[in-house]
């Protein structure tokens, strides 16, 4: 009634009368007003800006061609594996649908990460969006956990010592890690039971939470409102008269139209990839993948996919027993808190700027050394090790952790340029 | 530019699986000097060669290994039809719709002689070029079980089936020396070594005939592990062509739209 209330519909056409009579009913068109016509966004985005919508999109695709694979697939031990081949050989289409849903899982990590840097380089999680970031991070965690249940499903070499890989590791918590791990197998090796229990993670519960969570993060974003490359409050220059941001443009149609372009060209780069070269090099599915798990032939070499590669190199850096905890302990919660550091960002960084534009070089060369970092980590984890790579990989993993320990020391002492009143081009 | 892209893309993935392979074989490689994987002459679109290498494949790996992922009638997309199939390459179905899968059980295969895997997707977890260097690195070995080796596979467990049409032959080890008779030695200290083969018995073929005779197997495993993927590139194109004319159009309908944006 609210919305009626205020600014009776004035649509000629046909659909005037069935408007009229919803929007008596449901708040349609204050809604469709209030998060998409009459949101005001900054003009000023950037390439980097494209990223958020493009996550959005994937998330769809995924939702769409997993309702499609979950029509073909067995989440049977016996069954799994050929039933994946029977999708990719008998199935019409379902190779198609197949790739997309596997090549999407990497698009999706590629789409999040470059999200998360954008936040980095513009201070995006800065006071007011502190607790979007916060949203932000768990959608991040919950990405991880539904990527990692979902790579078992194929039922290959790979995906059943990766996720015996990473399932021993709880086993190395003091305790309780030994009943934990069997606890989440459901069987003393990973076996049916796990695979069935992953199945039902990574169809229902994970997406159930990850979609609540995207609702949380768009809600929380529409309250305070986009940052922007320049890091200014465009809320902080109204016009007097109208009350709207002088620097913000309402989001439909122009940043809808602009992220239909951004669609278009992800999509190019995306079905370059699902037709032409949908293994990536053994990146996106490793070739050991195709052949099938035998619980009694471990491969010489396990890697996990690349996304979860630099942590996983952070979890080997970890080579020295301290305080009578092994080793393997420390790796996992250096692992952990790799992962949720960022969420502590808001509060570690007091920089005077935001904006990468406006902070001074200890800022900059910072995050380029963690970027550096982040990406040396990341390749070392798809390797063996040698005594070289590890030894890499802690200074790695030190410098990584010194990005966020030491952030509220550099951050303040960094000489920051005066930011502008009104966002530049 | 796809085509070249579609290079760049193997060559790509020629370079990144070599490590891998090599990372997953057990024995050090610096010793073996001269011997690495060799690129593989295939192409998926040649039907004849398809045609060819699924003769060779039913008649001489369809005996231990299955292809239980693989259905006889699908072989009617490199050119054959049901009666065809079923005439000259069915020994053990029934009918065109089974799968390629043999009488040997995997437990008493294993029990006999070792485990003889599914090649159904062999061609994707080893790769083509392993699969074209293994058929042509098999040599006699009298310390083998089996009296063979194998360049790219050491201690393998598999007999050289194909001997008949290769021959004997047999691997000579030469240490590398310098102009003073010293043996060269890598940086970790190994003595480098040289290999080559000595043919000692002849094949029914010819080492040109017998390259044809694995380029077309390769080329229809290669095939059989992914039977779409000549549709897949083909329908790719066609995509890309439809998303690239999305690309121009929304990009004009974005820069109309924010013409007013200042």
């Amino acid at each position: 009634m609210a919305a009626t209330d205020k600014q009776p519909i004035s649509f000629a056409g046909p659909f005037n009368g069935i408007l009229t009579w919803v929007d008596a009913r449901y708040p349609l068109m204050s809604t469709i007003k209030a998060h998409l016509s009459e949101y005001y966004a900054p003009k000023n985005f950037n390439v980097w800006y494209y990223f958020g919508s493009l996550a959005l999109l994937v998330f769809v695709l995924q939702i769409l061609t997993g309702i499609f694979l979950t029509m073909h697939y067995k989440p049977d031990a016996n069954l799994a594996f050929a039933s994946v081949e029977y999708i990719m050989r008998d199935v019409p289409w379902g190779w198609l649908i197949r790739y997309m849903h596997s090549t999407g899982a990497s698009a999706f990590f590629i789409c999040v990460y470059l999200h998360m840097f954008r936040g980095l380089l513009y201070g995006s999680y800065r006071r007011p969006r502190e607790l979007l970031w916060i949203f932000g991070m768990l959608i991040f965690l919950c990405l991880m956990a539904e990527a990692f249940f979902g790579y078992l499903l194929p039922w290959g070499q790979m995906s059943y010592w990766g996720a015996q890989v990473i399932v021993n590791l709880f086993a190395a918590i003091p305790f309780i890690g030994p009943d934990l791990a069997i606890w989440i197998r459901g069987d003393y090796v990973v076996s049916d039971a796990t695979l069935n229990r992953f199945f039902a993670f990574h169809v229902i519960a994970i997406p159930f939470v990850l979609a609540g969570l995207v609702a949380a993060h768009l809600l929380a974003l529409h309250e305070v409102g986009s940052n922007n490359p320049d890091g200014i409050e465009i809320k902080d220059n109204k016009d007097p008269k109208t009350g709207i941001p002088l620097d913000g443009i309402p989001f439909h149609p122009y940043y809808t139209v602009k992220d239909v372009f951004g669609v278009a060209v992800f999509m190019f780069v995306f079905a370059i990839i699902v037709f032409f070269a949908p293994e990536l090099g053994g990146y996106f599915l490793e070739y050991n993948n195709f052949i099938a798990a035998d619980p009694l032939r471990t491969p010489q070499h396990i890697a996990p996919v690349w996304y979860f590669t630099p942590y996983y190199s952070i979890l080997r850096s970890i080579t020295i027993n301290f305080l009578w905890v092994d080793a393997k302990v420390w790796g996992v919660i250096a692992m952990g808190i790799s992962v949720i550091i960022f969420s502590l960002l808001p509060w570690l960084d007091r920089s005077p700027a935001k904006s990468i534009r406006y902070r001074g070089p200890i800022y900059k060369s910072a995050l380029a050394i963690f970027v550096v970092c982040f990406i040396i980590l990341g390749y070392l984890g798809t390797q063996s090790v040698t005594e070289g790579r590890t030894l890499v990989a802690q200074i790695c993993t030190v410098l990584y952790f010194l990005f966020f320990l030491l952030m509220p020391w550099y951050s303040s002492l960094d000489k920051c340029k005066p930011e502008p009143d009104r966002v530049t081009k | 530019m796809i085509k070249g892209f579609l290079r760049a893309a193997a060559h790509a993935a020629v370079g990144l699986a070599m490590p891998l392979v090599l990372a997953v074989s057990p024995v050090a490689w610096s010793s073996e000097g001269n011997i690495s994987i060799e690129s593989a002459p295939i192409d998926v679109r040649d039907a004849a060669s398809l045609q060819a290498g699924a003769r060779t494949f039913v008649n001489y790996c369809l005996n231990c290994h299955s292809a239980s992922l693989m259905r006889y009638n699908r072989l009617r997309d490199i050119g054959l039809t049901d009666q065809q199939i079923k005439d000259n390459l069915m020994f053990t179905a029934d009918k065109v719709g089974e799968m390629m899968t043999i009488a040997m059980k995997p437990k008493d295969a294993a029990d006999w002689f070792g485990p003889a895997p599914d090649l159904s997707l062999i061609a994707r977890s080893r790769g083509s070029d392993w699969l074209w260097s293994y058929f042509r690195g098999f040599y006699r070995d009298p310390a083998s079980p089996t009296g063979w080796n194998n360049t790219v596979f050491p201690g393998v467990g598999m007999p050289h089936v194909l001997w008949q049409l290769q021959g004997d032959r047999v691997m000579i080890e030469e240490v590398s020396r310098d102009v003073e008779g010293r043996p060269v030695k890598d940086r970790h200290g190994n003595v480098i070594k040289s290999v080559r083969f000595e043919t000692t018995a002849r094949g029914t073929l010819t080492k040109v005939q017998y390259d044809t005779v694995v380029r077309d197997l390769v080329n229809f495993m290669t095939w059989m592990a992914e039977p779409n993927q000549v549709l897949r590139r083909q329908v790719g194109i066609w995509v890309l062509f439809v998303l690239a004319i999305l690309v121009a159009l929304s990009y004009a309908l974005y820069r109309e739209f924010w013409r007013d944006v200042h």
